[in-house]
């Protein structure tokens, strides 16, 4: 049971039972190129006909979106900060080292970071373990979606999910996430944000692929000096046992909004079960000793 | 380029992945900069300033590509004595007359050609010379530029001191990395860094590549910006080979195929100019008078001619001169503000807005409502009913009591108009590329095409003045207009028009190219550029082979003008004697042993040359066209085959880019006693103040700019809720400081103000955007997204409505990314009070005149 | 909104821009806490039940039953007032899902509100006895289950202050309804009948008492959110009724008066922790400190 609900699973699709599927696809989202366009946002919301969240103007740089929810299934988030000029001057010969930074003065340099975040579709999703309708469910590429005519908008994968992926969506009801564009994998698209990405910093396909791909990524981008370049989510030994979609990150997830150490809340569902018989046992005893210690 | 180009952005991403170095000169940290690897910022209005400190660090230090420069441009044309520079006249060149604010350019001429392009200019005299500014003549050289002699006296060791090298050398002495400071507000070292890294990355086995878009052409000097980085690239030997270039980053999404086949007043297709009235009689004074006669401008007479020949068909006679006689001619300028004053007086009677919000888009947003306002009849084709529109009923001037529906006397059509994907047709991109794009889905409604529309509207006309004999009928009866009709709507075929504008040779066949274009009349051709691109009957443009099946260049991805070559003036990418400048960089080269020993220019791109004049080919005395110039002459649209480090003629403000101020600035100029653009184009009237310079009144520079999230005007943007939520509101972005200084609150609201009148956006304190040291002073600049107007999902103030409007001297570009303003705290005033406000202002920068 | 901060606000704490990393729950109030509160009352009153009809305490025994029939009654609508979607509130039941203790819970809820049901009818109407006894039995052995297993499914989210504390939760829960259910019998049974009663309300209460003080401390930072705000001030209420309940239970004595207030005190201290919990969860899934903090406790 334990390692059905968290750890390394190399097959996820052949665990949810598919005999003959195809390789387990993902994103690799890659933050150094992303250049906050946005174009993901909008090519999710047209094919999905996901309908519009507003009309704020938030004050968050140009992040007018918010957050990942039932009516955004791509947010792309802009970060701005004022770093200590810690790198030596760049040399700007050939081959320059990338470096998303402008001097301040005063040995400060501003930085825009921008993450186009998404569902995880993790390795164990806790949205998906926690579901009492069986509207969520694992599809043949490994990705995790929710049926909309099955769900009846009980809200427990909301709180469950460990990235705040999920909503709720008003007037409906119903909980709505990313599908990974299920209806287009299967017509051999790739998803509609990554085909609109225009910087590839979306990148779509097998997962062990882009791992590879990634792993080299962060190995050039360290050795051209930004040391903190870091990836994110693409550990089968992590909380979630591997996300489907993962990232590089120049700076903690926290500063994108993204939880630092995301466990599958379910990891430790048989401890809370054994501690909730251990609780019932102890009420039937405090009830049962009360009955027995005298007549009245 | 990420904010407003995107998808062409990815190719810098790539680049940059690959080992290259981006720069991003801006005044604000944007999107761009958050990729670049150095964000180099500058004070609005001051680039020329920062790219004549980078040609004197060239220059200076001895870094230009001599062999490159030597051979390829006019550096070593000797210049005439007369010449006198703004070194020499404190901020002026000679030739300035003061009563016309414009230039007799006689004396910048080359020696020993002077008297012939005297003689030239002499007609010139017969009328105002501010006619020759006034109708944009400087356009009219086409891509080709003016007429000048083939061959102006040369010095090869570029010392003599009236060579050209020398005089640029000298034109920019003064343009030290201190004066770049001074002006600009970029510290020295970091001038030194780019200054470094980009001559590093110039020479034989490397290139550097500027790209710019609007932030460098919407000025008064907007011409010169380009011009300087042009110069700043010849010097480099950065023209005509890859990885190189100037890239204009273009607009609209055909943009470029709009001045190709332009919708501008002074050109017609492939950058033929459009004639002008008393000079251009007949097509011999016509093309005598502005055809170079040498050089690819010397086959003048095919291309217009064939023009002529696909416009009047077999009414264009010899006998007839094809024609001629119909086109219109200028008498001046007619440009969109000229005109748009002009509707304010009264002489305008008509207008049609076929693609275009000039309500909430155009510089001075009061000056373009008060002017349709004074209309007999507005047609409006668009998608949705935008502010020009319906300016009458709901706009700023209806709300401040300035403007009354009941008196506004226009009559207003509004005509749906179908979208891209509701129609055939290509796009010509940023990079020459033709695109053809399939209709997806028949236009819902009433939508229809503008071809359709233009069609139509021409075939009424013709159909109501059928037996006409007026002679003033004919030129539209003559025209071809049988294009076939096709699908519920009668739509034109576009392919058809696509066929039109390829040509066609004698035999009826699709022509492969220009080159084969005859002055005879036994070809016609609808843009001589074009041409080629329904070469063998195939529609060119339709071709989308992906770039990981075929070779680097990618020519078969859709097609490129002219003649599907990628890199124009690509012969500059191999040495004088045809050989590449390097291994690393071989694009295009002479092969001696092909063409059965004869020799043959051959590489990856198809060579901008004639295929097999040798480089050591010597054109014979008196020579025309192409056979004119030299095997060593890769410019081959100039009449001398050189590209121009100094324009002797041709531009109205000068022959070389010199750093003058905006005409709304905090600031004096520190290199002359000139401030602004002697030869501007200024409109002094009440409606149009400008804000004095050096103001306290209105001490802040603001510039205004574009968002990924929206499109310009906003017509197409505002109106869409996936795109309104991204930036659903006007705001505007200030630094900390500034913010302390005025009291302004991260996501309240503030007042901008100018001199035409105030506007209110939400408040975006950011460290993106940042205090500079000007003189000395701290300059706080204003950032303002413009796309916002009072209809649509997401409305805001426009940001035109605070621009003046002041142009460009040579293509009439209003300066729309530099002015000066006032910002303070909270919302704007309402309604009348909004006028008292403003007169307040005006009132106070007056006193502080005197 | 935004005018207090000075500017684009760099990541305070390294938070993005003070936003929740997880999403609260949507879950509405007082539907849930309601039915968490109904829910363990009618769980431990079953229990009840089956012991007082073994024991042969009559009153006591109908009490338990209607409690519990009650409470299951009241739970489900309380659950099904609660879905975005109610009309397809019986999706609940398309699968039985083990790795979902809201699946789990209606399973049971579905069972024991039946089996409850059933014997509190078979009480009223009379009819059937031997079976409604039956019925009565088998409620009370889902009884214990019924009354902790809401604890795990808050335990069971993203949500720190529940996550964390998933081992002490089911012990508050069953505290809470132990005390609940004993305060139930203490106002609808002379205070003669009352003894296991109040023996069970005191154990229950000292459970939830102890247990809760427990979590609290084990839970460090994010155990704030107990004390904190509006979760904060239902917890104090919860304390002090729960503790002034028990003591009145055990002072009580034949009053009967003493005695109904204090089973009042221990069914609104029962509810108030529910409310606490309810509310602590929201505060710390809407504070994204808690999220980094219960992930990363070295960095606090
Ligand atoms: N998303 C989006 N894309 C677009 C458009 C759009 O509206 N939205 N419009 C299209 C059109 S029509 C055009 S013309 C292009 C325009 O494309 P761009 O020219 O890239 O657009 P802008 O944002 O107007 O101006 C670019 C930058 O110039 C900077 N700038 C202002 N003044 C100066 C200056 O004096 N010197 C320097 N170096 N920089 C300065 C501004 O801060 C701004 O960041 O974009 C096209 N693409
Ligand atoms: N302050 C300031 N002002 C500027 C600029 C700036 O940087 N700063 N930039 C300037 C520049 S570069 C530009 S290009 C202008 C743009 O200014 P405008 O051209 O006035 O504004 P747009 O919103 O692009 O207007 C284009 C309209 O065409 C409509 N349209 C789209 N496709 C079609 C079609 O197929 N047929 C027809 N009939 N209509 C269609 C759209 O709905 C839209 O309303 O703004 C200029 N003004
Ligand atoms: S990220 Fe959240 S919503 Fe997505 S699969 Fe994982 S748990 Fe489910
Ligand atoms: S809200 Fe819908 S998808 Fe989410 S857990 Fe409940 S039934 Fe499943
Ligand atoms: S994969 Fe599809 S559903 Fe998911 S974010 Fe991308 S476009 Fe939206
Ligand atoms: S489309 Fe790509 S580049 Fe644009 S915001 Fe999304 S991830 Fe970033
Ligand atoms: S909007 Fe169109 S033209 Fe502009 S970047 Fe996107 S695809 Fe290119
Ligand atoms: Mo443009």
């Amino acid at each position: 049971m334990s390692n059905r609900l968290s750890g390394p699973m190399p097959d996820v699709s052949g665990e949810a039972g598919y005999i003959d599927h195809p390789e387990r696809v993902g994103f690799f989202t890659d933050t150094t190129v992303c250049i906050g366009c946005k174009a993901c946002e909008v090519a999710c919301k047209e094919w999905n006909l996901v309908p519009e969240t507003g009309l704020e103007l938030t004050g968050m740089s140009y992040d007018n979106t918010g957050e990942l929810n039932a009516n955004t299934w791509r947010h792309v988030a802009f970060v701005e900060q004022r770093v200590p000029a810690e790198r030596a001057p760049a040399d700007l010969a050939p081959p320059g080292p990338p470096s998303p930074r402008g001097a301040l003065g005063d040995g400060e340099e501003t930085r825009w970071l921008m993450s186009s975040d998404v569902c995880k579709h993790c390795t164990h999703a806790a949205c998906l373990d926690v579901c009492p309708t069986g509207a969520i469910f694992r599809t043949e590429f490994g990705s995790v979606v929710i049926q909309d005519d099955v769900c009846n908008g009980c809200g427990y994968c909301i709180p469950a999910c460990p990235y705040g992926v999920i909503g709720q969506r008003p007037g409906d009801g119903g909980a709505f996430k990313c599908t990974l564009c299920y209806d287009r994998l299967g017509d051999g698209l790739e998803p509609a944000c990554a085909k609109a990405c225009p910087t590839d910093s979306i990148q779509y396909g097998p997962l062990d692929e882009l791992r590879e791909r990634a792993q080299a990524r962060v190995d050039d981008l360290h050795a051209a000096g930004v040391t903190e370049a870091r990836l994110y989510g693409h550990d089968d030994n992590d909380g979630v046992g591997g996300a489907g979609a993962f990232f590089l990150l120049l700076d903690e997830p926290e500063a994108y909004g993204m939880p630092p150490d995301p466990v599958v809340t379910t990891r430790d569902l048989p401890s809370m079960w054994r501690w909730a018989g251990a609780a019932a046992l102890t009420l039937l005893g405090c009830a049962a000793a009360s009955f027995v210690g005298g007549k009245r | 380029m990420a904010e407003c180009h995107p998808v062409g952005f990815q190719w810098v991403v790539e680049a940059k992945q690959r080992g290259a170095t981006v720069i991003h000169v801006d005044p604000r940290f944007t999107r761009t900069s958050a990729l670049a690897d150095l964000h180099v910022p500058i004070r609005a209005g001051a680039d020329i300033a920062f790219l004549g400190g980078l040609i004197n660090h060239v220059l200076r230090n001895g870094l230009d590509f001599r062999e490159y420069v030597t051979a390829y441009t006019n550096a070593a044309a000797i210049v005439h004595e007369e010449f006198a520079d703004t070194e020499d006249l404190d901020g002026l060149f000679s030739g300035f007359d003061a009563d016309t604010a414009s230039y007799d350019p006689t004396s910048w001429s080359y020696a020993g050609a002077a008297a012939e392009a005297a003689a030239g200019l002499r007609e010139e005299q017969f009328e105002p010379i501010t006619l020759h500014r006034n109708a944009a003549r400087s356009d009219e050289f086409g891509s080709g530029g003016p007429v000048v002699h083939a061959k102006p006296e040369r010095d090869e060791t570029l010392q003599h001191p009236m060579c050209v090298y020398q005089v640029l050398k000298r034109h920019y002495a003064r343009y030290t990395p201190e004066m770049v400071e001074e002006v600009c507000g970029i510290p020295k070292e970091l001038f030194a860094r780019v200054a470094d890294a980009i001559t590093r990355n110039s020479g034989r086995d490397r290139t550097t590549a500027w790209a710019y878009s609007v932030g460098w052409t919407q000025h008064t000097v907007g011409v010169q910006y380009i011009r300087a980085a042009a110069i700043l690239q010849l010097l480099l030997g950065n023209i005509g080979r890859s990885g190189g270039g100037i890239l204009a980053l273009r607009g609209h999404a055909s943009i470029q195929g709009s001045t190709d086949i332009p919708t501008l007043f002074n050109i017609l297709p492939g950058y033929l100019p459009m004639p002008h009235a008393h000079q251009h009689e007949s097509l011999e004074d016509y093309l005598e008078r502005a055809a170079g006669a040498t050089g690819f401008w010397g086959n003048k007479r095919s291309y217009m001619v064939s023009l002529l020949k696909a416009w009047f068909g077999d009414a264009a006679t010899p006998d007839n001169d094809f024609c001629f006689g119909y086109l219109p001619r200028l008498t001046g300028d007619h440009g969109t503000y000229r005109t748009v004053m002009d509707q304010i007086d009264g002489k305008v009677n008509g207008y049609f807005l076929v693609g275009e919000n000039p309500a909430v888009g155009s510089a001075h947003g009061k000056l373009q409502r008060l002017g349709m306002a004074n209309l007999d009849w507005l047609v409006v084709r668009d998608f949705s009913l935008i502010e020009s529109a319906t300016f009458w009923k709901d706009g700023p001037e209806v709300a401040t009591g300035e403007m009354r529906s009941e008196d506004v006397g226009t009559e207003v059509f509004f005509l749906p108009a179908a979208a891209h994907v509701e129609k055939d047709g290509t796009f010509t991109n940023t990079q020459r590329l033709l695109q053809w794009h399939h209709k997806a889905v028949e236009p819902s409604g009433d939508r229809r095409s503008d071809l359709w529309f233009y069609y139509h509207l021409g075939r009424r006309i013709r159909e109501k003045l059928a037996g006409s004999t007026d002679p003033r009928d004919r030129p539209i009866l003559d025209l071809t207009w049988d294009y076939p009709t096709e699908g519920p709507n009668d739509e034109p075929s576009a392919d058809a028009v696509l066929r039109e504008i390829n040509g066609y040779g004698p035999d009826g066949e699709p022509l492969k190219g220009y080159t084969q274009l005859a002055d005879d009349g036994s070809t016609s051709c609808g843009t001589w550029v074009y041409s080629g691109c329904y070469a063998d009957g195939v529609n060119q443009t339709a071709r989308r082979k992906p770039g990981d099946e075929q070779s680097w260049v990618a020519p078969e991805w859709a097609w490129a003008w002219p003649l599907n070559r990628r890199i124009i003036y690509n012969r500059a990418s191999a040495d004088p004697e045809g050989r590449p400048w390097s291994e690393r960089k071989a694009y295009v080269w002479w092969d001696p042993q092909a063409n059965g020993g004869r020799g043959e220019w051959t590489g990856h791109d198809n060579p901008d040359f004639e295929k097999s004049k040798p480089p050591d080919y010597v054109p014979p005395e008196g020579a025309k066209a192409q056979d004119a110039l030299a095997g060593v002459d890769p410019f081959i649209m100039q009449t001398d085959g050189k590209a121009w480090l100094y324009a002797p003629t041709g531009l109205a403000d000068g022959p070389l880019p010199t750093h003058y101020e905006p005409q709304e600035s905090p600031f004096t100029n520190p290199l002359y006693g000139q401030g602004s653009n002697p030869t501007r184009q200024v409109f002094p009237r009440p409606e149009n103040p400008y804000n004095p310079v050096g103001s306290e009144i209105f001490p802040y520079v603001f510039t205004t700019y574009r968002l990924t999230e929206h499109h310009t005007a906003g017509g197409m943007s505002r109106s869409l809720p996936y795109l309104s939520e991204l930036q659903p509101e006007m705001f505007c972005e200030v630094s900390p400081e500034l913010a302390a200084e005025r009291g302004l609150a991260h996501g309240e609201w503030a007042t901008i103000v100018t001199a035409r009148t105030a506007i209110e956006a939400r408040v975006l304190v950011t460290d993106r955007i940042r205090t500079l040291r000007v003189q000395g002073r701290r300059v706080h600049q204003v950032g303002l997204p413009y796309h916002w107007g009072w209809r649509g999902i997401s409305t805001g103030d426009p940001a035109n409505d605070l621009l003046p409007v002041v142009l460009d001297p040579n293509v009439h570009i209003q300066e729309s990314k530099v002015a000066t303003c006032d910002i303070r705290p909270g919302p704007r005033p309402r309604g009348r009070a909004l006028l008292a406000f403003i007169e307040g202002y005006r009132r106070r920068a007056d006193e502080e005149k005197q | 909104m935004t005018g207090e901060r000075p500017m684009v606000p760099e990541g305070e704490f390294r938070s993005y821009y003070g936003r929740p990393i997880i999403k609260p729950p949507v879950w509405k109030s007082p539907d849930v806490p309601l039915y968490f509160f109904v829910g363990g009352l009618s769980g431990a009153s079953a229990v009840m039940a089956g012991l007082a009809e073994a024991t042969s305490r009559p009153r006591l025994a109908r009490v338990g039953r209607w409690g519990a029939a009650a409470g299951a009654l009241a739970g489900a609508g309380a659950l099904i007032h609660d879905l975005g979607r109610p009309e397809r509130f019986l999706n609940m039941l398309r699968v039985l899902k083990p790795t979902s203790p809201l699946s789990v819970g209606s399973w049971l809820l579905a069972s024991f509100g039946s089996l409850a049901g059933a014997a509190a009818a078979s009480d009223a109407s009379g009819l059937v006895p031997r079976a409604g006894r039956a019925a009565g039995f088998g409620a009370a052995a889902l009884g214990p289950a019924v009354s902790t297993y809401t604890a795990v499914l808050v335990a069971d989210t993203a949500v720190p202050a529940w996550h964390d504390g998933r081992a002490f939760l089911p012990f508050v829960f069953a505290g809470s309804s132990a005390a609940s259910a004993g305060g139930l019998c203490l106002l609808g049974v002379p205070p003669g009948e009352c003894g296991p009663a109040r023996r069970v309300a005191a154990l229950g209460a000292a459970l939830e008492l102890g247990a809760g003080q427990a979590m609290e401390r084990k839970l460090g930072t994010v155990g704030e959110v107990y004390r904190e705000g509006k979760a904060g001030r239902f917890m104090t209420a919860a304390r002090v009724l729960t503790a002034a309940g028990a003591a009145g239970t055990l002072v009580s004595g034949r009053s009967r008066a003493l005695s109904a207030l204090s089973g009042a005190a221990l069914l609104a201290g029962s509810l108030c922790i529910r409310f606490g919990v309810f509310e602590a969860g929201y505060a710390s899934a809407r504070d994204p400190r808690h999220t980094v903090v219960s992930q990363r406790p070295f960095r606090s």
